[in-house]
């Protein structure tokens, strides 16, 4: 077993209205940083899992996202590995 | 009707749900602690308001694992009656017994305040003794009430008269002036294919008697006992 760290990234789904990004847009704005065309907020979930190896450490975290960590109706989600340990 | 009233660490509306049951409606209500497994002699079960679990990582969505939750789920599998009010919605979004999500007000506000709800459906064991499109003066006191599904699901509610509640401006009307938090097609009130699970943003324990401005959310409880003794018509 190896305790491999990984991120998941949530993220709300595109094409969905975005209240938490649209009103730091605004605020962006009225700071009066110039070009901000688009703004979503997600979360960053850090997990560090003991597996067997790289692949079933994903795919557990993979479970994780479908059974608790995203909402598929309204959450996009990517996993990444963030460096072995 | 005997009424089990879930209560989540963070729930904070099952007080108000057991004195409009008990004392408001004279049936009776009792409390059952999310960490037991089964929930006791009951014709119903609440799901009520509050913040289960802070609300951490999405509102609802740790309590849906809550040990008396599969009591709950086989509860509504069975036909049992299931109210789940403000984040009791949300955890029936959560658990899949409902259908689409509850994401952040489009104000970015918690809000509380009374809103208008119009009775789109009266023909389900919550709500036969309204009339049809009656408005109803109802709570608010939410952050994350913005309900949000595909188009496929809401063609299906709209199709099949899923949508029992929704949020209307002074002239009765499902407009956008009238929709208290960006739901989409102003929904505040879903009811699963069967007619025995109920999900709803605004509180109807909280509108049971004039003293507190409206006791326009009395006829919930009551129609559920009606049907329950056998004389409701749903």
């Amino acid at each position: 077993m190896n305790a491999y760290q990984i991120e998941v990234r949530i993220t709300p789904r595109a094409g969905l209205l975005d209240p938490e990004g649209q009103a730091v847009q605004h605020a962006l704005t009225s700071l009066e940083f110039q070009g901000v065309e688009d703004v979503r907020v997600g979360k960053l979930i850090n997990l560090r899992v003991q597996a067997e190896s790289e692949s079933a450490a994903l795919e557990a975290a993979d479970a994780m996202c479908r059974r608790l960590l995203a909402n598929p109706v309204t959450e996009d989600y990517q996993i990444a590995l963030a460096g072995g340990g | 009707m005997r009424v089990a009233i879930i209560t989540f660490p963070g729930s904070n509306c099952d007080y108000d749900c057991y004195k409009a049951i008990n004392d408001v409606l004279g049936a009776e209500a009792y409390y059952r602690w999310h960490r037991e497994t089964d929930l006791g002699d009951c014709d119903a079960v609440i799901l009520p308001g509050g913040f289960s679990y802070g609300d951490y990582l999405r509102a609802g969505a740790i309590a849906r694992f809550s040990p008396i939750m599969d009591a709950v789920i086989a509860f509504a599998k069975s036909g049992g009656p299931l109210l789940g009010i403000c984040n009791g919605f949300q955890v029936l979004c959560e658990s899949g017994l409902l259908p689409g999500a509850l994401v952040r007000n489009r104000s970015m506000q918690f809000q509380g305040e009374m809103v208008r709800v119009r009775v789109d459906n009266n023909r389900t064991m919550f709500t036969h003794i309204y009339d049809r499109n009656e408005i109803l003066h109802l709570h608010i006191a939410h952050g994350v009430g913005n309900y949000v599904a595909d188009e496929e699901t809401l063609a299906r509610l709209e199709g099949d008269g899923r949508i029992v509640f929704r949020y209307v401006d002074e002239r009765g009307v499902p407009s956008d002036e009238g929709n208290a938090n960006g739901s989409m097609h102003n929904i505040a009130g879903i009811i699963n294919e069967e007619g025995n699970v109920l999900g709803m943003m605004p509180h109807p324990e909280r509108s049971v008697e004039p003293l507190l401005g409206s006791a326009d959310g009395l006829p919930i409880f009551r129609s559920l006992a009606a049907h329950l003794s056998g004389t409701g018509v749903a």
